[in-house]
């Protein structure tokens, strides 16, 4: 060990000082939470591949159009596993992450320094967002190349991916932080993350057609987002003829808006009211 | 003492936890520029009271002012929160995460939110762990990695630094070294507020120890005074052709006297000696080992 220089700066006087701004922190934080995602390596393979290998075990299966439709029932799932996708990357990735870094300390650490914790938040937005556009990239490049899937040709329906797409990370981003509170130890996290996404993703139209389903299920499914988030990237991406076998007989763009808007402004609430720096295992 | 002479000022602390009164009305002050030592057993409630100065926690009572400011607020964030973060440096008693980033990277980040920090590499290099900077932090062993917490601690330049039971699972060199470091802080003006349950740690480290047990301060004073040892009854004993001798008295210096003018010159086998400081701890604790025998205790 060496010495080390004393705690005044210059000429014993400790000016307080200039803070860091939050942009430049945030921005920081993005990288270091990027570097940690994707050096990671077991993390990033089956992150990216879960979805890719479940497209393709579908695709292989089921062959043949939904029923009453023109659209092949490819087409129709592949938009589900973008919706797969988005939540896995977000929601649960996510979620799991904060609840580990609860647990291990790390949030208690950040909470005793002069790190902004908006920079935190930034740094977990980010790069939830930059693994679920190539998360979705992907998906889609399978779709169109092994599948069968088209690539939007109107602008309107590319405008109606970016917003979906944002306000769906948005939504999940943030309900994978509220859910990680229940997590009262590091090792429950996966399951707690889990319950929900298994369910939701067999009651929410993304490997059985929506239509399909028993409507006590459609009802149910109907208060989660991802049933919303589903039907719009169905919008997206099938023919509009497809809306017919909708339940609602049309692609409700103002309630898949309406629900998921609630959904990020509940989830946002419940954030601020419970999120806490320190696991209960550590703050005795 | 002034406002500006104490870096921390603790009136008449209380905190309970269900029926347990963890915190039990305690007292403190910290002068600048200090080594304080908050000694006592596992349980006494030295990380509640370091955990409430660093505003992990709430209190039930009492007044605290950390460096001029009452940490209960620093939880609101903030500039003015930000800028008290930035002065006080602390080192956990457990976690560190881990994972896939190095430790130049870690100690970097966390470094760019102080407004006036340490180079990363200089601190790393206090620490010992220049050769580790580019590893992993899941690589780390146990020790590199509570390392890296006191890095972590004090890359921010902190005027005040709370340690909480820093060399927990050291090996004897490592703590010596640890100690080095934190005596290297000391005299570069850092004022600094450990706990600890090892004796050698606070009588090597701290100009001032206060013992604490069931969340009351027992005994507070330099090492050598604590308790009153400085000035307890002495041992003196010598051997004469009959045997060991002893005597116990408060003026060791005239038996001594007395002793040399019998035996004209040099007292065969002389020893004198004052309670150590485990001696007088135990005995603060309660918990001292004549009672163990006595039945008392347990």
């Amino acid at each position: 060990m060496t010495a080390i220089s004393p705690a005044q700066h210059r000429n014993g006087v400790n000016s307080p000082g200039n803070l860091p701004s939050v942009a430049s922190l945030g921005l920081s934080s993005s990288i270091l939470e990027l570097k940690a995602f994707f050096r990671n390596r077991e993390r990033v393979a089956f992150t990216f591949a879960l979805p890719v290998v479940l497209q393709l075990i579908f695709g292989m299966i089921f062959h043949g159009k939904v029923a009453g439709t023109n659209v092949p029932y490819r087409e129709y799932f592949t938009t589900g596993i973008i919706a797969v996708g988005i939540v896995t990357t977000t929601f649960a990735n996510l979620g799991t992450g904060v609840a580990l870094e609860r647990h291990d300390g790390t949030l208690k650490r950040l909470a005793g320094t002069p790190m902004p914790k908006v920079a935190y938040f930034i740094g977990k937005a980010v790069s939830g967002l930059v693994v679920s556009v190539l998360e979705t990239a992907i998906l889609l490049g399978t779709g169109v190349a092994l599948l069968g899937l088209s690539v939007p040709h109107s602008a309107g329906r590319w405008l109606t991916f970016a917003w979906l797409f944002v306000l769906a990370v948005v939504v999940c981003s943030l309900a994978g932080v509220a859910l990680s509170g229940v997590a009262r130890s590091a090792q429950s996290a996966p399951v707690v993350f889990q319950f929900p996404y298994l369910i939701l993703s067999f009651i929410s139209g993304v490997y059985f057609v929506f239509g399909s389903l028993p409507k006590a299920i459609q009802d149910v499914a109907a208060v989660f987002p991802l049933k919303w988030l589903c039907q719009g990237l169905r919008s997206v991406f099938l023919p509009d003829s497809f809306a017919r076998a909708e339940p609602a007989h049309s692609w409700q763009h103002g309630e898949i808006a309406l629900v998921l808007g609630l959904w990020a402004v509940a989830s946002l609430v419940i954030c601020v009211r419970t999120f806490r720096w320190q696991g209960r295992d550590q703050a005795r | 003492m002034t406002h500006t002479e104490v870096a921390l000022r603790v009136r008449g602390l209380r905190k309970r936890y269900g029926a347990l009164t963890a915190v039990d009305g305690i007292d403190l002050d910290v002068r600048r520029g200090e080594v304080f030592a908050l000694l006592g057993p596992n349980g006494a409630g030295k990380t509640t009271i370091v955990e409430i100065c660093e505003g992990y926690r709430s209190r039930d009572g009492g007044e605290v002012s950390v460096l001029g400011a009452d940490p209960a607020r620093a939880d609101r964030g903030g500039r003015g929160a930000r800028l008290w973060r930035s002065r006080i440096g602390i080192v956990l008693q457990s976690g560190t995460e881990s994972g896939e980033l190095t430790v130049r990277e870690i100690v970097r980040h966390y470094a760019s939110s102080y407004p006036r920090h340490r180079d990363p590499d200089e601190v790393l290099a206090a620490v010992g762990l220049t050769g580790k900077a580019g590893a992993r932090l899941r690589h780390l062993s146990g020790g590199q990695r509570r390392r890296l917490d006191v890095a972590l601690g004090v890359v921010g330049r902190p005027e005040l630094l709370f340690l909480d039971e820093p060399t927990t699972g050291f090996d004897p060199e490592a703590r010596r070294q640890f100690w080095e470091l934190i005596s290297g802080l000391s005299h570069g003006g850092t004022t600094i507020m450990l706990t600890t349950h090892y004796l050698d740690e606070a009588e090597v480290l701290a100009d001032r120890v206060a013992v604490i047990a069931a969340g009351r301060v027992r005994a507070e004073g330099t090492p050598a005074e604590l308790g009153g040892r400085d000035v307890a009854t002495a041992t003196v004993s010598w051997q004469a052709e009959d045997g060991r001798h002893s005597t116990r008295t408060d003026t060791p210096s005239a038996v001594v006297a007395e002793l040399s003018r019998r035996f004209g010159g040099e007292v065969p086998g002389l020893t004198v000696s004052r309670p150590t400081l485990e001696d007088t701890y135990l005995q603060l604790i309660g918990s001292h080992p004549g009672a163990t025998r006595n039945g008392v205790h347990r």
